[in-house]
């Protein structure tokens, strides 16, 4: 039998695959399609210090091969993940789980990540596509020193494997990538939506009620494998990759660019048990290449 | 475990230009199905996101639903032919909560008349569908097979009731006490129900929609808001809803 294990981290998955947080909410209602010990671990929804409400609806649409999201985080805060939510998972589920945490100033993501520190959480995840209400609101992601700072103060309070997980919306995602290295991170996950917007024609007016949002879905899947093959490159720290996997041959082509753990987010709304056929796929690529070890393919590109 | 079904297509009507009834030999679905649950259905053609259709009667083996074709997921969805299979998800979400002997209305507008036929057949009921205009009446042989005090309206005075099924409703309030009002329609027929019923102090359920992701309460996109504040702000309409006490939202 193929071995999939595979660590990250220092963190032992079961197998590479993962899911991308806001798309899985706290995993108890995927689990009722497949059980969530068949992932490696998921990526719980985006906490904020405080609970949030959101944006009003629409919050999504869809777009040729992709969706559009503008959920604005709604969720119960980390108080009560750290002290409901959490433990209950630990209690229930036998997996990793990847707590994700945005905030609005450096001093709120190193409390949260204190906060964290303390549960059962295997990994740590940054969200750094917020605003920064101290710098006027331009989100911690897009600017190199804030994000080396803010690494910095947060892995001074973080106990927790902290994974930094990157926008796409930068000019040079490598050059982010390498201040959260610098500033301590210990992997990076990416990527993060796209900003994008849909107009309807008839109304002249954006199909989401933000306006704007987030674009995923197999419309990005190209954007995001280029981008873990460069910052594979440029750092050292491993990487988890998400962006429009669909299958297991999505999974197979992260792990080619250079990602350790691969996520599964949008394509779960179409197939809600597609981790079945994803592992299956990624056995008989397996079978069919003599690769005995799931770490044997990751970063193996050659470029032409 | 819950699982997606590929659900044989095994009659197709078009009731109306673009409305379209399909009937699918789902056995599982049709054994859970409660009245005002949903199916989350994937309509092909490279789509990712299902399209929530409202469950309209089940039989032992069929399932029955009606939508419209308003975008491109419903124009995908309204090319499959009798035999060919369609991927569903489902029974999802919360229907309609009835209570044995109760006196109720049911009212429902354009597509909304389509969820809540079972409840005319189920409930001691006087039922009131609301269309644009003659030529959009659907269903009318089914609702008078379901229940005997059934009155179609239309807005144009075309046939029917001449005037809002909302407006046929309060005449018949005047006359009759009922326990409960259960609506599903446009938003102005939501909006307008939840005021009589809030003003007439009759209990109400809503069936409301949104554009959906997941439909099982983990993406939080499809929802409504709600007089909560915080985090329950905004609640799920695929698993808090489709149907809501009219109380609880805020249209």
């Amino acid at each position: 039998m193929a071995k999939l294990e595979i660590d990250y981290c220092g963190v032992k998955f079961r197998n590479p695959i993962v899911t991308a947080s806001g798309t899985f909410g706290f995993g108890y209602e995927y689990n009722e399609y497949a059980p969530l010990n068949e992932y490696g671990g998921f990526a719980a929804k985006g906490l904020t210090r405080q609970p949030r409400g959101g944006n009003a609806a629409p919050r999504i649409i869809e777009t040729a091969s992709g969706i559009l999201n503008s959920v604005g985080l709604q969720n119960p805060g980390v108080e009560v993940f750290c002290d409901y939510i959490m433990p209950d998972i630990a209690e229930q589920f036998d997996t990793n789980v990847i707590a994700n945490m945005s905030g609005n100033t450096i001093e709120e993501y190193a409390e949260m990540a204190e906060m964290l520190s303390e549960t059962d959480a295997a990994i740590i995840e940054m969200n750094i596509s917020c605003p920064n209400v101290k710098h006027g609101g331009m989100a911690f992601g897009t600017d190199a020193a804030v994000v080396e700072e803010l690494t910095k103060e947060v892995k001074k309070k973080c106990k927790k494997p902290l994974v930094v997980k990157l926008s796409p919306n930068v000019t040079s995602v490598t050059e982010i990538a390498k201040a959260a290295e610098s500033g301590g991170a210990d992997g990076l996950s990416l990527i993060n939506t796209l900003m994008g917007m849909k107009i309807d024609i008839n109304t002249r007016r954006p199909m989401l009620a933000n306006n704007t949002g987030g674009l995923s879905g197999p419309a990005i899947k190209p954007v995001a494998i280029r981008m873990v093959h460069e910052v594979y490159n440029a750092v050292k720290i491993p990487l988890i990759g998400m962006g429009g996997v669909m299958s297991g041959a999505d999974v197979i082509e992260f792990m080619i660019a250079g990602a350790r753990l691969v996520a599964l987010g949008t394509g779960l709304f179409t197939k809600p048990d597609m981790i079945f056929d994803v592992k299956r796929d990624i056995l008989a690529y397996m079978e069919r290449f003599k690769v005995d070890d799931i770490n044997d393919i990751v970063g193996t590109l050659e470029l032409n | 475990m819950k699982k997606t079904y590929k659900c044989k297509l095994t009659l197709k009507t078009e009731l109306c230009p673009g409305i379209w009834d399909y009937v699918v030999d789902a056995p599982e679905i049709a054994k859970e199905a409660k009245i005002g649950q949903f199916l989350h259905i994937a309509c092909g053609g490279g789509t990712l996101l299902r399209r929530p259709i409202s469950i309209c009667d089940v039989g032992e083996r069929f399932v029955r639903f009606a939508f419209q074709v308003k975008g491109e997921g419903t124009k995908l969805l309204a090319k499959y032919e009798v035999g060919d299979e369609i991927d569903i998800m489902g029974p999802l979400g919360n229907g309609f909560k009835t209570t044995p002997g109760e006196k109720a209305v049911v009212i429902g507008g354009g597509i909304g008349v389509f969820p809540i036929l079972r409840l005319a057949r189920e409930t001691d009921s006087a039922v009131f569908l609301g269309f644009r205009s003659k030529e959009l009446v659907v269903m009318e042989d089914d609702y008078n097979e379901a229940n005997k005090n059934v009155t179609i309206c239309t807005d144009d005075g075309s046939y029917g009731y001449d005037g809002f099924a909302i407006a046929a409703m309060g005449e018949y309030l005047l006359e009759n006490k009922v326990d409960v009002i259960y609506c599903c329609g446009p938003k102005p027929m939501l909006k307008a129900v939840k005021q009589i019923a809030e003003y007439r102090k009759i209990p109400c359920q809503l069936s409301l929609e949104e554009r959906m992701g997941c439909g099982i309460g983990a993406c939080l996109t499809c929802v409504c808001e709600t007089k909560n504040e915080g985090m329950a702000k905004y609640k799920q309409v695929c698993t808090c809803g489709p149907v809501f006490d009219a109380k609880e939202v805020v249209l």
